[in-house]
């Protein structure tokens, strides 16, 4: 039986006035798993991950998810068939409550656009539970009614992770979920994606190989914006090329 | 356990407080200017009064763009002089009853919003700003150039106030006062409604952070031009009517000048307050009549009292005011 694809790359490279920092990379994503994208500081990681979500668009190659080329679409679009990211940094609305957060992506899900500029936010409360409910799966009740903005660092990275959830996506693209965090929060964000991980697929960046390791089941390696090794942790981790790519960089990455 | 859930029984009931707290105030506010707006030709002189309700009309409109779609429009003059030249144009030379050319007039003012619109947005930031500039100039340059639609230097003068449907003469004051009061609140009624609609939801979202907004799968420039459309129109509304006001239409209203005055008016007055711009207008548009025996000074008194609310209190009057009650205004 043909493995299950979600998203599968080929060829994909993008070139900043004559810098190639993503060259020809072939990725596939297999359905339902987690996925890990790792590799030392300046391998790509971060731009593929701006090609894939359509943030940044690519020199050449194709981008397939579900079967559908996604390469010539707007990030707006990429989100509706299914596919959210998160940011490296924290991403929320900072003005908003923390409810208003979560519920904006409510929003977008159960009415579509929201051109209705005479109807009274009121209208906007049969979502609440649903919201709460959210909110509470990440552990910020406590802080409902806070501005996003008032949140610590980790708090924020969860209420992102709550507001992506809110979508419902098929899949969730993570940009480094654990960067800055103490380890307290750590083992709670860990904990949440592998919750959140039951029946979706999962792509993340993350320098983390302690939480790559425990949570990933597949693992590709980039350098100089190629792939370098792919597999699981146990594989990838003993491959030469890729001790190689991180001692050899000197960067301070490559630590557990 | 029991901990976490009394501080979230609590945290509850204090949202609901506050969400309910706020709306009330905000009730009795509306209620308050309401008041004010009946008294208003009582006490003060309605020409001033209807003067201030017509700038800060045109401040609600620009803050609505700026303080709640976070995009700073250099240009909002061209939809408020545009919108008077055609008000007093289609009163005076076609004869319109002021309700339908302050509606003519509102409405272009919206197609000239959909136009500029729909090309600034494409730029973010101080190109956004600079875009909107430069096209307001075209606007500016055009009244100057087509003096038969906008009479030039001269501008379009004693346009007749008419009769109101045709019926009610204008002509006094009082008469005329209640219609730029009515205008005035239905105006700010709606901006309150949208600012709070699911689409002015959607629009703070954008404003705090456009890349998240997007990765949730809205189509940010869509919003965004609809609420520089709506900013515009209303905008518009305020120069039309005020051309009826004054029964003059010039090339004041188009300057560039009168962009930087909506921009002092609503920073005076707290930007993304919904009251503030209210407060801005009556301040700017009351110094330049009390001191208007200062000559040229005023300009420079407009200009030290804009720098002391930068350095001094950033939000604004009403800002200030909000964050020391600690409920949003």
């Amino acid at each position: 039986m043909p493995e299950d694809i979600i998203l599968s790359t080929s060829g994909l490279t993008k070139e900043f006035a004559g810098f190639t920092a993503v060259n020809g990379v072939d990725l596939k994503v297999k359905r339902g798993s987690i996925h890990a994208l790792i590799g030392p500081n300046g391998a790509g990681k971060t731009t593929c991950f701006n090609l894939l979500t359509k943030f940044l668009p690519p020199t050449r190659g194709t981008i397939i998810y579900n079967g559908r080329d996604i390469t010539g679409e707007k990030p707006a679009e990429i989100a509706r068939l299914g596919m959210v990211r998160s940011f490296q940094i924290s991403a929320v609305f900072p003005q908003l409550s923390v409810l208003t957060n979560v519920r904006i992506a409510l929003q977008r899900r159960k009415r579509g656009d929201s051109f209705d500029f005479w109807r009274s936010e009121r209208s906007l409360k049969v979502l609440d539970a649903e919201a709460r409910h959210l909110v509470e799966a990440v552990g910020l009740t406590p802080f409902l009614d806070l501005t996003a903005g008032e949140l610590s660092y980790g708090r924020k990275r969860a209420l992102e992770i709550a507001t992506t959830l809110a979508l419902e996506p098929e899949m969730l693209l993570l940009d480094e979920p654990m960067a800055g965090m103490g380890r307290e929060d750590i083992e709670r964000i860990e904990a949440l994606i592998r919750k959140v991980s039951a029946d979706r697929t999962i792509l993340m960046v993350e320098h983390n190989l302690s939480v790559v390791a425990s949570l990933c089941d597949r693992i590709t390696v980039l350098a100089r914006g190629q792939v370098l090794a792919e597999g699981d942790y146990a594989t990838v981790s003993k491959d030469p090329r890729v001790v190689e790519a991180y001692i050899g960089s000197g960067g301070g990455h490559g630590h557990h | 356990m029991t901990d976490l859930a009394s501080t979230e029984a609590a945290a509850g009931t204090a949202l609901a407080e506050t969400d309910d707290g706020t709306a009330r105030l905000h009730r009795n506010l509306f209620v308050a200017i309401a008041a004010l707006l009946v008294i208003a030709p009582f006490v003060a002189y309605p020409v001033f009064v209807m003067k201030v309700l017509c700038f800060a009309l045109f401040a609600l409109a620009f803050n609505l763009l700026l303080g709640y779609g976070g995009l700073l429009s250099f240009g909002h003059a061209a939809y408020f002089g545009m919108a008077s030249y055609v008000s007093a144009y289609t009163a005076k030379n076609w004869g319109l009853t002021p309700e339908l050319a302050i509606l003519l007039g509102t409405a272009v003012a919206a197609l000239l919003g959909t136009v500029f619109g729909a090309l600034a947005i494409r730029r973010q930031g101080i190109y956004f700003a600079m875009i909107t500039l430069a096209l307001a100039q075209m606007v500016f340059f055009f009244s100057l150039q087509a003096p038969r639609f906008t009479g030039g230097e001269d501008g379009i003068q004693a346009v007749p106030r008419g009769k109101l449907f045709g019926l009610v003469s204008l002509a006094d004051d009082r008469a005329l006062y209640w219609l730029v009061a009515a205008i005035f609140m239905g105006g700010l009624l709606l901006i309150y409604r949208i600012i709070h609609s699911p689409f002015g939801q959607v629009c703070k979202a954008i404003r705090d952070n456009e890349p998240r907004a997007i990765s949730l799968g809205y189509r940010a420039n869509r919003y965004k031009l609809m609420v520089f459309v709506l900013s515009a129109a209303l905008a518009g509304l305020a120069g039309a009517t005020k051309a009826i006001v004054f029964q003059l239409a010039s090339l004041t209203d188009v300057y560039w000048t009168m962009s930087g005055e909506v921009v002092l008016m609503t920073l005076v007055g707290g930007l993304g307050t919904v009251f503030g711009p209210i407060v801005g207008a009556a301040v700017i548009v009351a110094m330049q009549n009390y001191l208007a025996t200062f000559g040229a000074w005023v300009t420079v008194i407009q200009g030290v009292i804009f720098v002391a609310c930068v350095l001094l209190f950033r939000e604004g009057i009403v800002g200030v005011i909000a964050r020391a009650i600690r409920k949003p205004l």
